[in-house]
């Protein structure tokens, strides 16, 4: 077991570093094939002015003019063991992890990515708690009752919540609950520590509706899981050793519908933890998804490496995760 | 088999289609019917069955799939879905009848009185606990004991089925069993709890020979020791000619042949039987007829062939005379005593097909 | 099919109810507000609506991304300048009034407008005494100075100011500012004789020194409190307002300075007890929060979005709550003076005759949106003076005297050429769409080519290689002053020096030795009146000239909720309200 989780281990670092290669030759090495200069790239990150003593110092601070390797080195080796920058009176010192700093505010990226973390984690977990539970449950019970009215119309709704876009939910809850009943009239992101009430309570919207995409897709997932598993032979053993339905059902039937989950749950937890990026949006609130649009819009390229990197590893890592998780679960891969 | 029990069987199998002395019997099946409403429509997979089991005998349910012989046996251990099946007739466990009594409470004698061994045991052990939970919950759903209690009794019941270092196999999950093994330990599962009925379901189907004749002896032992009455289900007759008291064979979800395994094996009265006998493999016979099987296929459940069932497969469909094979069903009659067959040729045509046509071949 | 039809059926059904909702409680609350019901549409252009002079409650501001920068020394936004006034007082500034008399300069940090030599090169600032910083350190000219080193020549840390000083002061140049040179006299062209004392001396004649000095750059920043580039979280006050908390994400919370003595301001009243501020908020949020009355202002001033605007002009109730001035902006098609055939005058009249003004202002969205333009300089800046040299009979365009032109010029089957816009902006697509209809009917083909805003200058129009190598005649621009004069406005787009490889603003390439001259003559002149004559002869030089056609002045929708009070329109600040004034019933 240690030795395969060491090898995973290994490999999701491998992983990561590939993900940043691309990054990296996305951002910097395709727009220089695709004509740009090194000036027009620094003059960017000038006011309106550029001034070529600006662009020119630009360059100097931000080691434009470096072969592009080196850069990639620099970038790689600020993450690891930290960088050194002069930004003002004094060098400032970049602590690793560094990703530098934002290109146009010269607020520096990985602190600012630490200071959203809490915003999307609190909505992607909660969100997460609630699709989960209701997902499941929903989709067990119209498994247990197929056909029946119940069955029919959480499918129903289960079809228009998947069909559903995201932006679409949101603006409409947003509408309802936000603008004309004012329940949530100015829906922010109360950090947990300050308050916790207030940051359950202003999640709520939110929660809901991420949570609703995720529930009708999980509670489908879950049903057709179910009715297959639910048909098994060892789910006849359970029943002819004599135990009650319920506990057929938990047991033997709901572990097994849902071990497969676990794979997709991990991934779609996995994308959220990048970023809500929709939902971030449509609300307001400023997780990882909002810095990745600031960053795209403003072309401040630090913040979308840093942001796709930090994305990445989650992918990663809960991907590991998974894998890890699977293992427990489901004895047959553990010993493979 | 022991002499006393062959004994115990001559004595044993009461008349057909009444139901008296039902109560009397360990098991007594009278007249079962289940019925499944499918969008097709009525599937009768079993369709007037009775028979009777006493307490330490062993009963063969024999027929090809589709036949009703698991529909039957799953649907003495109440294991058909309330919503679906349609049953109807009488099952009498010790006494105590099983259609008209509650759903809780056939679900405790479930495992306890009556238990049941599947088919292909990797399939139906629950693939993500381990051997020894499985068998641990099976006996505390039944007894009010601690785990360690539990364990010690599933240890004991891994010992006694034949399953090396019992104690250490315990922790170990199906999939890291032999097949023969899993068989052992399902077979530990369901004998946890001295059942008085087992009930094996192609017990052996899915193993290879020499692990079938090893499975065998161990259900036959065991039912030595527990004295439980047991039902083997199995569409190979081989496997329950030494094993059985009495053979039931099914077709199209009727008994269409009943009696003392020795009478049905060596008497058979009716031709699907001898078709049956026909597919058996054999040691002493050649490579290039085993097997044969009964040509053309089992007949539809919710279309039955009018007449005889069998009459479309059956060669001497036109020796009765009148067409009486295809407008009227033969009743179960009795031919010696204890034996039944529904066959509407003669006794004397029969014996003489037997005899001529069929015996020199098998 | 089914469904779906239901579920738009759905969303639509819910749009009219809450749009309806939203009109009928907006009404409702008028009537309860203070004093707003009294006000009527435009009255913030004029007056100062719902004064009050009650002390106390919080000011809520939103805007839909963030600032470039809250350091009043790193900033180029015209909200920033407006906003860093409650928490920087800078030399001069901008009187917080209603109307034109908003556009005047008042003295701030300083004690009167700077005293000019006669050749306008040299400047001098006399400081207030005993105005402090929030940690209560007096404010002397040395932190005024030291402002401008680092905002003006410390690129490699503060890139995002213009940099004015920079340009005008003597041996500017070559200067490497305060983080490399760290010789403590600094820059020597700005003297600090005594503590109160600041003169500029300027490497040629700058009459417009006071709108520089108006630069939030000129706010004192204490030389030991900064931190380069890191400086924007723990901004030092000198105004009536502190930074209690500042995140580039979320936004900036401030609460009273207690150092801040009123006795040395003349021009704050500093009303509210609070004031936040919230970046990253959908723009749609914002416009719905406005009108629920849930903030005070969007700070970012641009106004309500089109799609929120119906809603707001078709109710008279709303209507009364909403302002329309000019945002300070020109919109106009610049023709390069070195593409053929734009280098023949006559075929530039062309262009100037066939444009459809009228047709451009209703593409982008009608009256609210924008006024047909004929001058270069906009109504709300200084040296505006109102002149059309190529009439058209409603602004619709003249197609006769635009075919007359084109055959004067030697085309009169017109000719083929390309018309940039940036992609990113919808009203300059929507105008270059329109533009594109105008000249066709004349002959000329204008093949429309789009670029992303952020590169439009550095990579394409604004630079000449690609102009003439891509035969980009025609070129949408759009142009807002960093200081509200002629000069201000014009200097950085038909001075010939605004010409550059990269990056340039003059995209007419516009080098005419009388339109320079008339600039510099301008700005030496110390006289403010003379001045303003000769910024509309300038004006009339480059349309004269025919290379660029006014298309609109900028106007946007403002909007005031009913607690927002001393709402006044600042035309210094490109037609936002003033934040200086504004103040909250909440």
């Amino acid at each position: 077991m240690a030795a395969y989780i060491i090898r995973r281990v290994f490999a999701a670092v491998l992983l990561l570093l590939v993900v940043s290669a691309v990054t990296f030759a996305i951002f910097f090495l395709v727009p220089r094939l695709g004509g740009q200069t090194t000036d027009s790239l620094a003059a960017q990150y000038v006011g309106k002015g550029a001034d070529p003593a600006a662009i020119a110092a630009i360059k100097a601070n931000l080691g434009l003019e470096d072969p592009l390797y080196l850069q990639y080195w620099h970038f790689i080796k600020a993450i690891v063991v930290g960088a050194e920058y002069n930004f003002g009176p004094n060098p400032s010192v970049c602590n690793a992890p560094c990703f530098g700093y934002s290109f146009k505010t010269h607020v520096e990226v990985w602190p600012e990515i630490v200071q959203r973390i809490p915003v999307t984690f609190s909505l992607a977990i909660g969100a997460a708690v609630i699709w989960v539970i209701s997902g499941v449950a929903i989709g067990v019970l119209s498994a247990l009752k197929r056909g029946s009215i119940f069955d029919r119309l959480t499918m129903g709704v289960a079809l228009a919540g998947v069909s559903l876009p995201m932006f679409f939910t949101g603006l409409v809850s947003l509408a309802l609950f936000s603008f004309h009943w004012t329940i949530w009239e100015n829906l922010e992101f109360v950090p947990f520590s300050e308050n916790p009430g207030q940051w359950a309570w202003n999640l709520i919207l939110p929660w809901c509706t991420l949570a609703f995409l995720y529930s009708a897709l999980y509670a489908r997932l879950t049903r057709a899981g179910m009715l297959e598993t639910m048909g098994e032979d060892y789910i006849r053993t359970a029943r002819a050793k004599g135990l009650k339905e319920r506990k057929v059902v938990v047991k033997h039937g709901l572990r097994a519908a849902l071990t497969p989950l676990v794979t997709i749950f991990g991934m779609d937890f996995a994308l959220l933890l990048g970023g809500a990026v929709i939902t971030e949006r449509v609300f307001s609130f400023q997780g990882m998804g909002a810095y990745a649009i600031q960053g795209v819009t403003k072309s401040d390229l630090p913040i979308v490496m840093g942001v796709t990197l930090v994305a990445a590893f989650f992918i990663v890592f809960c991907n590991l995760l998974v894998d890890l998780v699977y293992a427990a679960i489901d004895p047959r891969v553990r010993l493979s | 088999m022991s002499d006393v029990s062959k004994t115990d069987t001559d004595a044993g199998p009461a008349g057909g289609e009444s139901s008296e002395g039902a109560a009397r019997k360990f098991l007594s099946v009278r007249d079962l019917r289940i019925h499944f409403d499918t969008d097709d429509g009525l599937v009768k997979s079993v369709d007037g069955v009775s028979f009777d089991l006493e307490a330490g005998k062993t009963l063969g349910i024999v027929g090809e799939s589709g036949s009703g012989k698991s529909v039957t046996s799953l649907g003495i251990m109440g294991l058909h879905s309330s919503e679906r099946a349609r049953i109807s007739g009488e099952i009498w466990l010790d006494g105590e009848e099983l259609i008209g009594a509650g759903p809780e409470r056939v679900r405790q004698l479930r495992g306890q009185k009556m238990s049941m061994i599947f088919q292909d045991p990797l399939s139906a052990l629950h693939p993500y606990y381990s051997i020894g939970a499985q068998i641990v919950e099976a006996y505390r759903v039944h007894n009010k004991v601690d785990k360690k209690t539990a364990k010690t009794r599933a240890v004991e019941m891994l010992d006694r089925v034949g399953i090396p270092e019992p104690a250490r196999r315990y922790n170990d999950y199906p999939h890291q069993f032999s097949g023969g093994m899993r068989q052992r330990a399902m077979i530990a599962m369901s004998l946890v709890n001295n059942p008085e009925l087992l009930i094996a379901d192609e017990p052996t189907t899915a193993l290879d020979v020499t692990v079938q004749a090893q499975i065998l002896d161990l259900i036959r032992d065991l039912q030595k020791e527990f004295r439980s009455a047991v039902v083997i289900i199995t569409h190979d007759l081989g496997v329950v000619a030494e094993i059985a008291d009495d053979l039931l064979v099914m077709y199209a979800g009727r008994c269409i042949e009943r009696g003392s395994s020795e009478k049905v094996f060596y008497q058979p009265q009716h031709p699907y039987t001898w078709g049956l006998l026909g597919s058996m493999p054999r040691i002493d016979r050649e490579q290039t007829d085993r097997l044969v099987p009964v040509k053309g296929t089992p007949p539809s459940l919710i279309n039955v062939p009018s007449g005889c069932a069998f009459h479309p497969r059956c060669p001497y469909a036109d020796v009765p005379k009148d067409n009486l094979t295809r407008t009227e069903r033969p009743d179960l009659r009795e031919i010696t005593d204890g034996h039944f067959s529904a066959c509407h040729m003669s006794r004397a045509e029969r014996e003489k097909i037997w005899t001529e046509e069929i015996a020199p071949k098998l | 099919m089914n469904s779906r039809k239901t579920a738009s059926a759905i969303a639509v059904t819910l749009a009219l109810a809450l749009g309806a909702t939203a009109c009928g409680s907006g009404g409702g609350k008028d009537k309860g507000g203070n004093g707003g019901g009294s006000a009527k549409a435009d009255a913030g252009l004029s007056s100062i609506v719902n004064a009050s002079t009650k002390k106390g409650g919080t000011v809520t501001y939103e805007h839909s991304s963030g600032p470039d920068s809250l350091d009043p020394g790193n900033t180029y936004y015209g909200w920033v300048q407006n906003f860093s006034r409650l928490y920087g007082r800078s030399l001069v500034t901008f009187k917080p009034a209603a109307g034109k008399e908003g556009l005047t300069v008042v003295p701030d940090l300083a004690t009167s407008l700077g005293k000019g030599s006669p050749d306008a090169k040299t400047w001098t600032y006399e400081l207030r005494k005993g105005v402090k910083f929030q940690d209560g350190t007096e404010i002397t000219s040395a932190d005024v100075k030291y402002a401008i080193e680092r905002s003006n020549f410390a690129p490699e840390a503060l890139s995002n100011g213009p940099t004015y000083f920079k340009s005008y002061l003597e041996g500017g140049e070559k200067y490497k500012g305060p983080y490399k040179d760290k010789s403590p006299e600094g820059l020597k062209s700005i003297e600090t004789p005594d503590k109160y004392t600041i003169t500029f001396k300027l490497n040629k004649p700058f009459a417009d020194m006071d709108y520089l000095a108006a630069f939030s750059q000129t706010a004192p920043v204490p030389q030991k409190a900064d931190k380069g580039a890191e400086y924007v979280q723990n901004i030092v006050s000198s105004g009536p307002y502190k930074f209690d908390s500042y995140s580039e994400s979320r936004g900036a919370t401030l609460s009273r300075n207690p150092e801040w003595d009123p006795a040395t301001d003349p021009i704050r009243k500093a009303l509210p007890d609070k004031i936040e501020l919230k970046f990253n908020v959908t723009a749609s949020t914002i416009d719905e929060h406005l009108l629920s009355d849930a903030i005070t202002a969007d700070i970012g001033g641009t106004g309500l979005q089109s799609k929120t605007q119906p809603k707001v002009l078709v109710k008279a109730a709303e209507k009364a709550k909403t302002d329309n001035p000019y945002a300070g902006a020109l919109q106009y098609l610049a023709m390069n003076v070195k593409v053929k055939p734009f280098d023949n005058i006559e075929c530039r009249k062309a262009v100037q005759y066939a444009v459809d003004k009228a047709g451009v202002v209703d593409a982008i969205g009608g009256a609210v949106k924008g006024e047909p333009a004929s001058t270069m300089i906009p109504p709300s800046v200084a040296g505006y003076k109102k002149f059309d040299l190529y009439p058209t009979p409603g602004n619709k365009g003249d197609a006769a005297k635009a075919k007359e032109a084109l055959t004067a010029c030697g085309q009169p089957k017109g000719f083929k050429t390309s018309l940039t816009a940036r992609s990113d902006r919808p009203d300059e697509v929507l105008a270059a769409t329109q533009i594109q209809q105008s000249l066709k009917a004349i002959g000329i083909t204008a093949d429309i080519k789009q670029f992303p805003a952020d590169k439009y200058f550095t990579d394409f129009a604004g630079s000449p290689k690609w102009v003439h190598d891509n035969n980009a005649g025609l070129m949408m621009m759009a142009w807002g002053a960093d200081w509200p004069t002629g000069y201000g406005f014009l200097d950085q787009i038909v001075n010939g020096s605004a010409i550059k490889p990269s990056g340039g603003t003059n995209l007419m390439e516009l080098n005419d030795p009388k339109i320079n001259k008339a600039l510099t003559d301008g700005i030496g002149t110390l006289d403010t009146a003379a001045r303003g004559e000769k910024w509309a002869e300038v004006d009339k030089l480059v349309l004269e000239n025919a290379s660029a056609v006014p298309l609109f002045y900028r106007k946007n929708l403002l909007y005031r909720p009913d607690s927002a009070t001393n709402v006044t329109v600042a035309e210094s600040y490109l037609g936002m309200y003033d934040y200086v004034l504004m103040s909250s019933s909440k």
